[in-house]
């Protein structure tokens, strides 16, 4: 059947279930058209003129009662329809929920699209083109963004697709149980190079995949351009986090100015413990700090601003690049489990000088700032339970200190 | 009573009133409306379709076949532009809508015939813009125009999206007009009822157009805005929002593929009761099914967006609204072949186009319904599987519905019969043409091919091929319906005033109809479909 309807391999967890939804669906598709002509055909060919009894009836022919179908049996008809829509509604609708929530713990690389390229950024720091290895089984999260205009990654093996697109983070998971290589499309035109966007997905076996990542040129950060596939100044093999990465571009950047990493409460939010909590703006909405939100609040720091917080952080649009975004981002999530030692930072007035570097006086808490608290009936921060605890991507499974950390998941 | 006897009548047909060149442009006869429609639709048609051909041409080879990249990014976005706004969404309301709709109802014309001949200047207008932009060199958006590509595109996208919006006034001028034609204009007796179902049909498209066509008007000028004034509308460099546009743009675009289909839809309505010799077996089944697609039409839009980041809730909600809308196009379905049912059927070419209709419309619906199950549209959007889709429905649908009208309204509309043998062989043509065409680009679909490609993977080139070969034999059936068509205006035999014996109203004029259409006033006293009656 797969064959029959040249449908691709099914290389990926979900696609079987996906595949069989759609034998069903393209069966009931070809065999209702073709039910449909016969009846019509049948129809002609019986009611045509000169099948009528006698020669050429007269027009009008007063004897002949008029067509139709007796209404009980149309309304049986639609109803039968709307019941089989629904039904493929209600499992599409559940398979894609599936599709579309990665499974807690899934290893996470991010995308950039450009044109006519795609780019990959592992946790360890490294990062390729055109070629994204993954482990074999163990679901891979892809975190995607867009440099210049939208385009779409789409493996036709495993099934899935989503648009990437600038100024917004979109993420699509997989799971490939075998090692191989599957090919990938950009599936939202994108120009001239559209057709040859093309990428590959190279599943590995675990050992593999680690050997993979440690010979992988690491990402350069100081530049420009987000991915150099030179490992300048970096020793072979050296290992540097996505994480450790971030935090240096945070120094570089200045961003330790007004924020913390260790909970204490500054001009803008700490970053201890704030990814994956629930935070309330000042329009009085409550969002989860997720990838997204960091990555706007980054580009566009008014957009959506936190309640109690004074809106004085400039734009970076275009200062950062995509990579060292992606590393801020990790670095941020890597501080997920600090907890952050005061409910909330009230303002310093807006253009004040700015202060030491809070890493330099690590756990000062600025005590004048506290009794400024503002009441929130939430808090802040508060951890996520269904999250898991924070690992440094990149750990040795047999040294990670953690119980229940990502890489112990079942693989 | 034959074009002759009407040919003595004080009054002369629509087609002798006047032979001068200024007597057709400046007419406001909404018949010599139509037929300068029909022309200009049909050199649109001519145009898309050799656009079209030049990109199956190119798509014979994986690589370079004979043109590059660039050239044949603009070929299909002027191949999209031009057929969906150009020839698809104009063609049968303002051809046949434009000719029937009055008539059907009584009346002597619209209801503004001037504002039907500014609708015509509108269009010309707006399709000027277009070919000048395209001899400008084109545009390589895709005729969906997504953000940012759009506003970062280096080619003439600036006229071609004026040229839309003038196309989509034009749109908008006809559909009013329509709308108060069928409210104010009926002929005494002539209730909401006992209209033919064609003016059901074109009057549900007209509320589409009047709605759903100032957005897209909105959505082009936002762009415009954007890009002069650096508003951040959609442009995310400066804050704006992509998807905000695919939204906008959609809530014009995805009613406007029912602005393409309920017009061909109220022809087969006739066709199907004329050649039964059967009343519709519901009548009002098939009023209302065009009313509530119009309605439900305007809620599904989303459906093109499911991998575009939009929230997983929308995404099924969208997904369930869209298979309702395929609910009361199985109501349609069922509704017609019911008509046929104990029927005194005569067969010719506008039935066989009626059957070839009935095919490519059930095909790509049920895969419309495929499509909006999420999980599968999944891997099915944005790939070939989406283009057979929406050519099996909009193109299969519209085209099939045009050319049954052409033959079945071509007696009323010149007084000449066209060659019946002629027909069928060209309609047969067109068909196995079309089949051959699309069927294999379901298939490139699931394979996985994304549309828009210019080069491909060699596993994929067996498939273009007889894609490609499908679309020249398309080509040549539509083609030789041209020729013989030609030929029947001048040459053919003089067509009676009724040779379908058909009960609705526009059959009462004499063929070709005199300008103020009937001779006498109709009484309407009998219903559309009343074969139980004699032929008046």
């Amino acid at each position: 059947m797969r064959k029959i309807l040249f449908l691709p391999p099914q290389s990926s967890t979900m696609a079987r279930e996906l595949d069989q939804l759609h034998y069903s669906v393209i069966l009931v598709t070809m065999l209702g058209a073709t039910a449909v002509a016969l009846a019509a055909a049948y129809f002609i060919l019986r009611y045509r003129k000169s099948a009528h009894r006698g020669t050429l009836t007269p027009d009008p022919d007063p004897t002949r009662t008029p067509g139709g179908i007796p209404y009980w049996l149309e309304f049986a008809f639609i109803g039968f329809l709307l019941v089989l829509f629904v039904t493929w509604w209600v499992i599409g609708f559940r398979q894609f929920v599936r599709l579309e929530v990665a499974p807690a713990g899934a290893l996470e690389i991010y995308v950039t699209g450009k044109q006519w390229m795609w780019t990959f950024a592992y946790p360890n720091g490294s990062g390729s083109n055109a070629v994204l290895y993954v482990p074999a089984g163990r679901p891979v999260k892809l975190v995607m963004s867009s440099r210049d205009v939208i385009h779409s990654f789409f493996v036709p093996s495993f099934r899935v697709k989503k648009d990437v697109i600038p100024g917004r983070i979109t993420t699509m998971w997989f799971e490939v149980p075998q090692p191989g290589v599957y090919p990938v499309f950009c599936t939202e035109y994108c120009g001239e190079g559209h057709s040859t966007m093309r990428a590959q997905v190279v599943a590995l076996s675990e050992l593999d995949y680690s050997a993979r990542l440690e010979a992988m040129p690491r990402l350069e950060l100081a530049g420009p351009a987000a991915l150099v596939t030179t490992a300048a100044g970096q020793a072979p093999g050296e290992s540097i986090s996505l994480a450790s990465m971030g935090e240096r571009v945070a120094v570089t950047h200045g961003c330790m100015r007004c924020h913390t990493a260790d909970g204490a409460p500054h001009i803008g939010p700490t970053w201890a413990g704030v990814y994956g909590s629930i935070v309330t703006l000042t329009t009085g909405e409550r969002i989860v700090v997720d990838e997204a939100y960091l990555t706007e609040s980054m580009m566009d720091p008014q957009a959506r601003l936190r309640r109690g917080f004074q809106p004085v952080m400039p734009g970076y649009q275009g200062l950062l690049s995509a990579g060292e975004t992606g590393a801020l981002v990790e670095y941020i999530r890597s501080l997920r489990d600090t907890p952050a030692d005061a409910r909330l930072s009230p303002l310093a007035p807006a253009g004040a000088p700015p202060v030491e570097l809070p890493q330099e006086a690590p756990g000062q808490v600025r005590s004048g700032l506290r009794e400024e608290v503002v009441p929130e009936p939430l808090g802040p921060v508060q951890p996520r339970p269904d999250l898991p605890p924070y690992a440094p991507p990149g750990t040795d499974p047999g040294t990670a200190p953690q119980p229940g950390n990502r890489q112990e998941v079942p693989r | 009573m034959t074009t002759g006897a009407a040919r003595e009548l004080t009054e002369p047909d629509y087609l002798h009133a006047g032979h001068s060149v200024r007597s057709w442009l400046l007419t406001r006869d909404h018949k010599r409306i139509a037929v300068m429609f029909l022309v200009a639709t049909t050199l649109s048609l001519l145009l898309g379709g050799l656009f079209a051909l030049l990109v199956r041409l190119e798509l014979l080879t994986p690589e370079r076949t004979v043109m590059n990249a660039i050239t044949y990014n603009r070929m299909f976005t002027l191949h999209g532009i031009v057929m969906v706004f150009m020839f698809m969404i104009p063609a049968i309301p303002t051809v046949f809508g434009n000719f029937l709709l009055p008539m059907m109802i009584g009346a002597k014309d619209v209801a503004f015939p001037r504002l039907n001949l500014a609708s015509f200047y509108v269009y010309l207008l707006g399709s000027g813009l277009t070919l000048w932009a395209i001899a400008a060199g084109g545009a390589d958006t895709g005729w969906t125009f997504y953000t940012p590509y759009s506003t970062t595109s280096p080619t003439a996208v600036a006229p071609i999206g004026l040229g839309v919006f003038v196309l989509g006034l034009s749109s908008i001028l006809t559909g009013l007009n329509f709308i108060v034609t069928v409210h104010t204009l009926r002929a005494r007796n002539l209730t909401w009822h006992k209209m033919p179902l064609f003016v059901w049909s074109i009057y549900a498209t007209s509320i589409i157009q009047v709605l759903a066509t100032p957005v897209l008007g909105m959505s082009l000028l936002l762009v415009a805005v954007d890009h002069l004034w650096q508003l951040g509308i959609f442009d995310p460099t400066i804050g704006g929002d992509p998807v905000l546009f695919q939204h906008l743009f959609w809530f014009y675009s995805h009613p406007a593929v029912y602005i393409m289909i309920l017009p061909a839809m109220a022809i087969i309505h006739e066709v199907v009761c004329t050649f039964s010799h059967n009343p519709p077996a519901s009548y009002r089944a098939l009023a209302y099914s065009s009313l509530g697609i119009a309605f439900i039409g305007f809620l599904t839009w989303g459906h093109h967006m499911f991998v575009a980041g939009m929230s997983i809730l929308d995404s099924g909600i969208f997904g369930v609204l869209s298979m309702f809308v395929a609910i009361f196009s199985a109501i349609k379905v069922v509704t017609w072949v019911a008509t046929l049912r104990r029927g005194l059927i005569t067969f010719h070419t506008p039935m066989l186009y009626f059957f070839w209709f009935l095919f490519l419309f059930v095909f790509g619906g049920m895969t419309g319904v495929a499509v909006a199950t999420s999980s599968l549209d999944v891997h099915w959007h944005d790939t070939y599987f989406v283009v057979a889709h929406f050519h099996f429905i909009m193109v299969g649908g519209t085209l099939t519905g045009y050319l049954a009208a052409l033959h079945y309204w071509f007696p009323k509309m010149f007084g000449r019969m066209y060659p019946e043998r002629w027909a069928m062989v060209a309609s047969i043509t067109v068909f196995t043409g079309f089949f051959f065409t699309f069927m294999p680009q379901f298939l490139l679909g699931n394979a996985g091919m994304p549309r828009r490609y210019y080069s491909y993977p060699e596993e994929y080139q067996w498939l273009n091929v007889l894609s490609t070969g499908g679309a020249s034999i398309l080509a040549g059936g539509l083609l030789l319906t041209l020729l013989y068509l030609l030929v029947a205006l001048f040459k053919g035999p003089r067509a009676s005033r009724n040779p379908w014996k058909s009960r609705s109203y526009e059959w009462l004029a004499p063929s070709p109809p005199p300008v103020h259409n009937f001779l006498e006033q109709p009484k309407m006293d009998r219903g559309p479909y009343d074969f139980h009656l004699p032929e008046v």
